[in-house]
């Protein structure tokens, strides 16, 4: 199984990013060979739409598992349509809500936000 | 010739500004830009002639010809489509119809569909045309009705006031990019100095002339008057904060129609305005 995480830096005891589509990379632990690899999110310099265009990054990148501390209603409608499931982290911290989540102790993310748009005006 | 009003921030007094120009105008033209709070007709009462409703063309996939290229999802810049389980995912508050998707598709898959997001209401009041552009609730940007707004009234011989909504993003540069003339509006205090500095940077890169109306002048520093004064800004007019003056206001009176005072000082600013541009046009040629 593949879990994807939204985290600040490509390094494996990184923190949990608190945006989803403007993390600066993805981390997916692979829990077959406990590998883990990143992705880096080009969505985040992307002056609108940044949601949607990382969650297509996120479903190209072959996860089944998403564990993020929010996501807004476009990304949803992405990960959600592709059969990934998305769980609520609990902390900043990759390696506590990786095994949290393998423990089963993570909820499934509930509260899906309508988005931060027009901050920049359009 | 197009007047636009504008002002960093709300409440500063564009309405005010903006229907007191078109009322002491032999004729005028009155847009209320700010689509998503229309205002203007609160005080002309106009009797509505014609309604117009604004569409914008949304792409409307076939995904028995779409073999997901992928080709639309990388050529959007604003990130409206996504490929999902096989099919094309169309977000429509993202999307700015630009029809780019439609030419790079290389199946023809996609078309065009309209959606409507607005109307435009038209009416007089004495010797105004009055145009409101009214944003339908939840749609995402107003700017579509604005070009509409404007595109339909560009006769030349015709004196337009531009009512423009708050602020300096993408929808004021629609409502100001075609006007001869900007009046910025300001308010005496400092976050309205900083307000005015913003709208000030964007009149100075669209490269109108412009004039600042100070409004709610009291008896005591103006940090708005000493900002222009700084930046070697045009003052064109200043309304003394008046208690009567809101209390008309708020009634939604036209000060001009019924106060003389206020129709002086409001032709006034009309005049000095239509001179200034008048200049500009002849140094120009």
């Amino acid at each position: 199984m593949r879990i994807l995480i939204p985290v600040d830096e490509q390094v494996k005891d990184t923190d949990v990013c608190m945006s989803f589509g403007r993390a600066p990379y993805y981390l997916i632990y692979n829990t077959e060979d406990s590998t883990y690899e990143f992705i880096k999110n080009i969505a985040a310099a992307s002056p609108g739409g940044a949601g949607i265009q990382a969650a297509q990054i996120v479903v190209d990148s072959k996860a089944q598992v998403l564990l993020t501390p929010r996501c807004g209603k476009n990304a949803a409608d992405i990960i959600l349509g592709a059969d990934m499931k998305v769980y609520k982290t609990l902390n900043p911290s990759v390696q506590y809500n990786i095994k949290a989540f393998l423990d089963g102790q993570l909820n499934p993310l509930t509260e899906i936000h309508p988005g931060y748009h027009n901050h920049g005006g359009n | 010739m197009k007047i636009a009003v504008l002002s960093g921030k709300g409440g500063t007094g564009k309405t005010l500004v903006s229907v007191n120009l078109a009322s002491v105008a032999e004729k005028a033209n009155y847009m209320d830009c700010d689509v998503e709070e229309p205002n203007g007709h609160l005080f002309f009462k106009p009797m509505i002639e014609h309604v117009e409703s604004v569409k914008v063309k949304i792409p409307n996939i076939n995904n028995e010809k779409c073999t997901g290229c992928r080709k639309c999802v990388d050529f959007c810049r604003f990130n409206a489509l996504a490929y999902v389980n096989h099919s094309i995912k169309v977000f429509e508050d993202v999307c700015h119809s630009c029809g780019g998707c439609m030419l790079v598709c290389p199946e023809n898959a996609i078309t065009e569909r309209e959606k409507p997001i607005g109307t435009i209401e038209r009416g007089t009041s004495e010797k105004v045309q009055v145009h409101t552009g009214i944003l339908n609730m939840g749609e995402a940007s107003g700017v579509p009705i604005v070009k509409q707004l404007i595109k339909n009234e560009t006769r030349d011989d015709q004196l337009v006031i531009i009512d423009a909504p708050p602020g300096s993003a993408c929808i004021v540069m629609e409502s100001i990019k075609d006007a001869d003339y900007c009046v910025l509006v300001a308010e005496p205090t400092i976050f309205g100095t900083q307000n005015l500095s913003m709208v000030h940077e964007l009149v100075e890169l669209f490269e109108i002339p412009f004039g600042v109306v100070l409004n709610k002048c009291l008896d005591e520093d103006n940090p708005a008057e000493s900002y222009c004064n700084d930046h070697r800004i045009n003052i064109i007019g200043k309304i003394k904060y008046n208690q009567n003056l809101a209390v008309l206001n708020s009634r939604g009176e036209i000060v001009s129609r019924i106060d003389p005072q206020y129709q002086t000082i409001f032709k006034l600013i009309l005049e000095h305005i239509v001179e200034e541009v008048g200049y500009a046009t002849t140094s120009r040629t």
